[in-house]
């Protein structure tokens, strides 16, 4: 019967182009922006190199102090995460780093715009670079202000050149000089912890950073496993019930959290307020804005369907007449655009390889490759049921309700 | 094989309720070949609907094959109609997206029968009605009388043991319409095949065993 009903399907289509082809263009437009969306969103979101680990990875990227009059948010500074984030009891790995900063550099009297980002030797450990020449700086590296650097095969190529080698080469930022210990492929700029073109130790920073409960540092907690989570929250908040201001009289409550990357983005777009539940709503404005662009082009499916009922109500009566029950009736229906919705798919997924390609080449977004993976594929596959099942079962239904007698009646020729 | 009694069907608006049939009893012994007589709008093809399940009597006892129907829902009621009736349109009501052996295919679809025996059958029901050689045309390349014959072997394809006809012959010319009811003939003589023809051709209702005669809804002989 299913092979049947196929068979059926690809005729009807075949028979009535333009239908098809208006049906078609909706649902593969429709599937083609929405794939290119999840693939974005994927690749921000879910965890691949450097960020492999980040299913077990909470960090802090925020604070915010508040007191009668004044309210402070940014990046916490060094001593906040030194004093309340580091060595939580119950975590694998801690790491301090701060936020990867614009940078000019000047190279053999060249100009070479980059971002700088100072971490620490357990950055290496919880982060997972490949890396292409040597290796990472180290713990004692750090301790000792060490001079050495990891660098990306991007800037590796601005510095020294195309297929040169980099170890042990060196390059000046602000009056410092750097030795090359280590390269690794570039990473995407939605990459929140991972992304920089230069790695150096934290205490190469010049000046006082110390001391400062404000600035431009962050700090990851490498989990030993995601049921950890709520432990881990638990300590940091037992932590910051403790918390020591600097300024008593300007500031008296301190808001942080140990997010996850999308919580972290959800804080970043939605506030650092505790009486939120920001996962939730950003989940529900994604899903919502989804939808929004779902139901339109759903809709006009719909609505297609609904008149191509009507075109076909003499087939429904001779189906009717012939032995088809409503259930069967609704089968048959469903897969003919279950399987328009289908083929829009498949277009839609070639279309959508192609964009992002086109998209990844042109680097609108530094270093992100954004490609179909087998996630956005099984997305794009539920995106397509989703599309065909609701476009198709309600005039499905309308049709199956037909009286026999009117649909004889409908559709004289 | 057919029995109405007191049978009444009202079609009801918010504002008008028109009586299409009233008080209708009639019996169709099995291998009768019985035509349906009257003037326009006197309630022929509502009586036919009803025999083909296809409407319900607003009340009433109907009985086919000794079984009655009242209480069918819309899964029995489609499991009768694919075994045991087969209808014949006036206009055909051939489903153009699909080739003639498609079309004929049909009501073997929803007796889940296979492909290669479905094909087989539906080719011996279109070599019957003298259609072999046109098995893979769609209804549109053939004429009506073509066009008809293709609809008697959809409605013979699954040896129903009642055939509902409304006006057979009503859209051809007289010669394509003397085809048709030599092989209607030929089924009730040689199959067996109960049949039921409404029609407005006085030839052709002669040709068959018995005439009903309808007027306003009523049964007059």
């Amino acid at each position: 019967m299913l092979i049947n009903y196929l068979k059926i399907a690809l005729k009807v289509l075949g028979r009535r182009k333009f239908f098809t082809f208006i049906s078609l263009f909706g649902i593969t437009l429709t599937l083609v922006v929405l794939m290119v969306a999840a693939a974005i969103l994927d690749n921000a979101f879910a965890p691949q190199q450097p960020e492999s680990r980040f299913d077990r990875v909470l960090g802090v990227y925020m604070i915010s102090m508040r007191g009668p009059h004044w309210t402070s948010t940014s990046n916490p500074g060094f001593k906040f995460v030194d004093q309340y984030v580091k060595d939580l009891p119950g975590a694998e790995a801690t790491s301090i780093f701060t936020g990867s900063s614009p940078m000019v550099v000047y190279h053999e009297r060249r100009k070479i715009e980059t971002h700088l980002r100072r971490t620490d030797g357990n950055y290496w450990r919880i982060l997972d670079f490949k890396f292409l020449e040597g290796g990472p700086f180290t713990a004692e590296d750090d301790r000792n202000a060490n001079f050495v650097a990891v660098i990306t095969d991007d800037m590796r190529e601005r510095f020294y050149g195309p297929n040169a080698k980099a170890l042990g080469k060196t390059f000046t930022i602000d009056g410092q000089r750097f030795r090359v210990v280590g390269v690794v492929p570039a990473v995407p700029i939605t990459r929140r912890a991972g992304f920089s073109e230069i790695w150096t130790p934290v205490r190469t920073i010049k000046g006082q950073y110390q001391q400062e409960l404000i600035g431009n540092f962050s700090a990851i907690v490498l989990a030993h496993s995601k049921s950890d989570f709520p432990a881990l929250r638990s300590v940091f908040a037992q932590r910051l019930a403790n918390f020591k201001f600097d300024d008593p009289k300007n500031f008296n409550r301190v808001i942080a959290g140990l997010d996850t990357t999308f919580e972290a983005t959800a804080r970043n777009i939605l506030g650092n307020t505790d009486d939120v539940n920001r996962p939730l709503v950003l989940r529900l404005i994604i899903v919502g804005v989804a939808l929004l662009f779902i139901t339109l082009p759903t809709v006009n499916l719909v609505s297609i369907n609904l008149s191509r009922i009507m075109e076909r109500a003499s087939e429904i009566g001779v189906r009717k007449a012939f032995g088809a029950s409503s259930r069967k009736l609704i089968g048959q229906f469903v897969m003919e655009n279950v399987v328009l919705t289908a083929i829009g798919g498949a277009i839609a997924f070639v279309l959508a390889t192609w964009i992002l390609s086109v998209i990844s080449r042109a680097q609108f977004v530094p270093y992100a490759t954004f490609e179909v993976n087998f996630r956005i594929f099984g997305y794009g596959l539920l995106l397509a049921a989703f599309f065909g099942i609701v476009s198709g079962v309600y005039p499905a239904w309308r049709m199956s309700r037909m009286h026999p007698v009117n649909a004889l009646r409908g559709g004289a020729q | 094989m057919i029995r109405l009694e007191n049978v009444n069907k009202v079609y009801r608006t918010e504002r008008v309720e028109t009586l299409a049939l009233e008080n209708i009893n009639l019996d169709v012994a099995p291998g009768e070949f019985v035509s349906i007589m009257g003037p326009s709008g006197c309630g022929k093809s509502t009586l036919l609907n009803l025999i083909g399940l296809l409407d319900t009597p607003s009340s009433g006892a109907l009985a086919l094959d000794g079984a009655q129907v009242k209480t069918w829902g819309d899964k029995q009621l489609a499991q009768f109609r694919n075994e045991k009736l087969g209808f014949v349109f006036q206009s055909f009501h051939l489903v153009p997206d699909l080739k003639v052996i498609d079309n004929v295919e049909i009501p073997l679809l929803y007796r889940r029968t296979n492909g290669a025996p479905r094909r087989k059958v539906a080719e011996s029901a279109l070599d019957r009605v003298g259609l072999a050689s046109r098995i893979h045309h769609f209804p549109t390349q053939l004429s009506g009388g073509q066009q008809q014959r293709v609809a008697i072997a959809r409605a013979i394809v699954g040896k129903p043991r009642i055939l509902l006809a409304d006006e057979p012959t009503g859209n051809l010319d007289s010669g394509m319409g003397e085809e048709i009811m030599d092989i209607l003939h030929d089924l009730n003589k040689n199959d067996g095949t109960t049949i039921v023809m409404v029609t407005h051709d006085d030839r052709f209702a002669r040709r068959t065993d018995r005439i009903v005669r309808l007027f306003d809804g009523r049964q007059v002989a």
